[in-house]
């Protein structure tokens, strides 16, 4: 759990955003989501497809402009920066890509690849400090010096996941947004990369926004989770909060339906299904503190059951 | 003990590209009873698919089975098919659902066409038969208000419709064996379940068995009865269920099931396979795994183990099995299943 005295990084309130508004497709990808990015910490982010997820986090690098509310980072308004301020929040916040192929530029070398970043962090040019500052961007992702002259093609997709977060991290961000940084790598290699976020995180203090659809990779690296349907957050929590003690309907179908590595148990699988028309009732919905730092979706009457069952539980 | 419906004997598999020969698949034998589940679990460019293809014949035209590769259904030998022949296994004795269910449905017939099509064409039913059998179908593979979507498009349905659409097709000419391949990976994990479920429910009321093709171990556990674990081109253990789950012998077999968390899996605790998957181009000389192996002898490096008989329904290739190998401590995640096999399987004396 984070500490309570931890400053917050990014803070999202009531943040609305529309798709086509005004036209026959309008889609609200995000309605009314408020939550906190503590430093240090790694906050998870699950949903289905189409939850709004990857919206979120694009909305958070200002790449997607919501219609109301307000993100800060660092306390600054990232909706009314301007040009040089948001130079610096560009190189303070990066984003890991979920296509490592997509995101590296074939065209260049590794090194090259590396040293635009360096560039962008405004790094002496001096050839031979940028050599060793590439080197040591190498290694810290467990690549080494060989790798520099080669280009995305020459490396497996593991490989090439290593040299985006060697990418993102040359500026020196505090604060990365991984969205679905290991769905398309094979599985034996996805536990290496989570492993390395997680070195990172502790060696250089990073906060990530870890973005999933694998809820027990979520579960496995995050601090606290929330989890959004149909743009909105049902439920946020810690992970232990969230994944053993759930309260929204929303999150016990959602985490019901993961099924184990352990046979024995899957057998006697039950999922739980959801009926989203309650969420439908026209009634208004706040997210209510039903236990420290355990946010649930729901009306007065709702929360007081959610309330109960919490105290079943201690 | 019943006769399996399937038995596939030191299947080989090779692709001619500009590089080289790649040997996607290189001895692979397994086989599969009525009505049972055989999971085939391994990551990309295991053979996993490969294998499935040629059980269809279904393979690029660069491919070549090797001569002495046996699929043996019924009396007939499917390895040395020619195209011709292949129509009246296709959909009729083996048929199989994809991955992603867009790129297998004709995106300008309507879904009822698409299921009555392998009727008419297999069971010779006439038109309106079929349309009456494919409605049936549809209800049996929960979709709903059969009746009104019968003459939809495949691009007017949501990703899980469009799946049970493709498994109704699949079952549409009373196939004797499924071949479902990573069915479900393009999909939400609560539509998962639901798809699981369709084919579960589906294989019991048939008696039909099913190949059942995924990387994810937590699907495995669910629906297999046994399973083949694979990796560079060769099944390396095999055996029930709970046999791989609990009482796995194979070090590939441990880091699959030590690499990928649970919901409950502490942070620091995930142990990472090292390295990448060997180039097939260039076939390793001993185990294919030896490179990334903890646990790997000198042999590994210099000779391919044989598969060695844990059970009479488990086996596994590697060299620690050898009485003259040393004793080994499994990871953490392994002792913990192999103490929970020793309570709850091993019977006492």
């Amino acid at each position: 759990m984070q500490n309570p005295a931890a400053k917050k990084q990014v803070a999202i309130k009531n943040v609305t955003l529309t798709f086509n508004k005004g036209k026959k497709n309008e889609n609200k990808a995000l309605d009314n989501v408020s939550f906190d990015i503590y430093e240090g910490e790694t906050f998870g982010l699950v949903g289905e497809s189409g939850s709004g997820k990857t919206t979120l986090g694009r909305s958070v690098l200002k790449l997607y402009e919501p219609d109301s509310g307000s993100i800060t980072f660092d306390g600054q308004e990232i909706t009314r920066m301007k040009r040089k301020e948001l130079g610096d929040f560009r190189r303070k916040a990066q984003m890991i890509f979920q296509d490592p192929q997509a995101s590296l530029n074939g065209r260049l070398t590794v090194s090259n690849i590396l040293g635009e970043g360096l560039d962008e962090a405004g790094y002496p040019k001096d050839k031979e400090k940028r050599r060793k500052k590439i080197l040591e961007l190498l290694e810290m992702v467990g690549l080494n010096e060989d790798h520099a002259s080669r280009y995305p093609h020459e490396f497996s997709g593991g490989q090439k996941q290593r040299i985006g977060i060697a990418r993102a991290l040359a500026v020196k961000p505090k604060f990365v947004i991984a969205d679905e940084p290991i769905s398309a790598l094979d599985v034996s290699v996805q536990a290496q990369v989570v492993n390395l976020l997680a070195q990172l995180q502790k060696d250089h203090g990073l906060t990530y926004l870890f973005i999933a659809h694998d809820l027990a990779m979520v579960k496995y690296l995050s601090d606290r989770i929330g989890v959004l349907h149909w743009g909105k957050l049902v439920e946020i929590g810690t992970a232990d909060q969230v994944y053993h003690h759930a309260l929204h309907p929303y999150t016990k179908s959602l985490l019901s339906a993961v099924p184990e590595p352990d046979p024995v148990k899957e057998k006697a699988h039950h999922v739980t299904s959801y009926d989203p028309s309650f969420e439908k009732d026209g009634q208004d919905r706040q997210m209510v503190e039903v236990e420290s730092g355990h946010f649930v979706l729901a009306t007065p009457s709702e929360a007081e059951k959610y309330k109960e069952k919490q105290n079943e539980w201690q | 003990m019943q006769a399996p419906i399937l038995q596939v004997k030191n299947l080989s598999v090779s692709f001619q590209t500009y590089a080289g020969v790649v040997q996607a698949i290189r001895g692979v034998d397994f086989d599969l009873k009525k009505g049972e589940t055989l999971a085939i679990v391994g990551e990309s460019g295991s053979g996993k698919s490969v294998t499935t293809k040629t059980l269809l014949g279904l393979n690029a035209p660069n491919a070549s089975v090797k001569k002495e590769s046996q699929i043996l259904l019924g009396q007939d030998n499917l390895a040395s098919y020619m195209e011709k022949d292949w129509d009246q296994v296709r959909g009729a004795k083996i048929a199989m659902v994809f991955q992603d269910p867009m790129t297998s449905l004709d995106p300008t017939m309507t879904i009822g066409k698409q299921i009555a099509e392998p009727m008419e064409k297999h069971l010779g039913m006439s038109s309106k038969e079929s349309e009456k059998a494919a409605l049936t179908l549809m209800k049996d593979v929960g979709i709903p208000d059969a009746e009104k979507h019968i003459n939809d498009y495949p691009h007017q349905w949501s990703g899980g419709m469009r799946q049970r659409a493709v498994i109704a097709i699949a079952l549409a000419a009373e196939p004797d064996i499924l071949i479902a391949d990573e069915p479900t990976t393009a999909l939400d994990v609560t539509i998962q379940a639901q798809i699981i479920n369709v084919i579960k429910a589906q294989q019991k009321k048939r008696d039909m068995s099913v190949i059942f093709i995924t990387h994810d171990l937590g699907v495995v556990a669910n629906v297999a009865d046994r399973v083949a674990v694979m990796y560079a081109g060769k099944i390396v253990e095999k055996g029930t269920v709970n046999e791989i789950f609990y009482n796995p012998k194979h070090p590939y077999t441990w880091g699959l099931l030590s690499s990928m968390p649970t919901t409950s899996t502490a942070l620091g605790s995930l142990h990472a396979i090292p390295g990448t998957p060997p180039d097939l181009l260039y076939p390793p000389k001993g185990d294919a795994f030896a490179n990334r192996n903890d646990y790997a002898l000198d042999i590994d490096h210099e000779k391919q183990p044989p598969f060695f008989k844990v059970s009479d329904t488990h086996e596994a290739a590697t060299w620690l099995l050898d009485e003259r190998a040393p004793k080994v401590e499994p990871p953490m995640e392994i002792q913990k299943r192999q103490a929970y096999w020793r309570e709850n399987f091993v019977k006492e004396g």
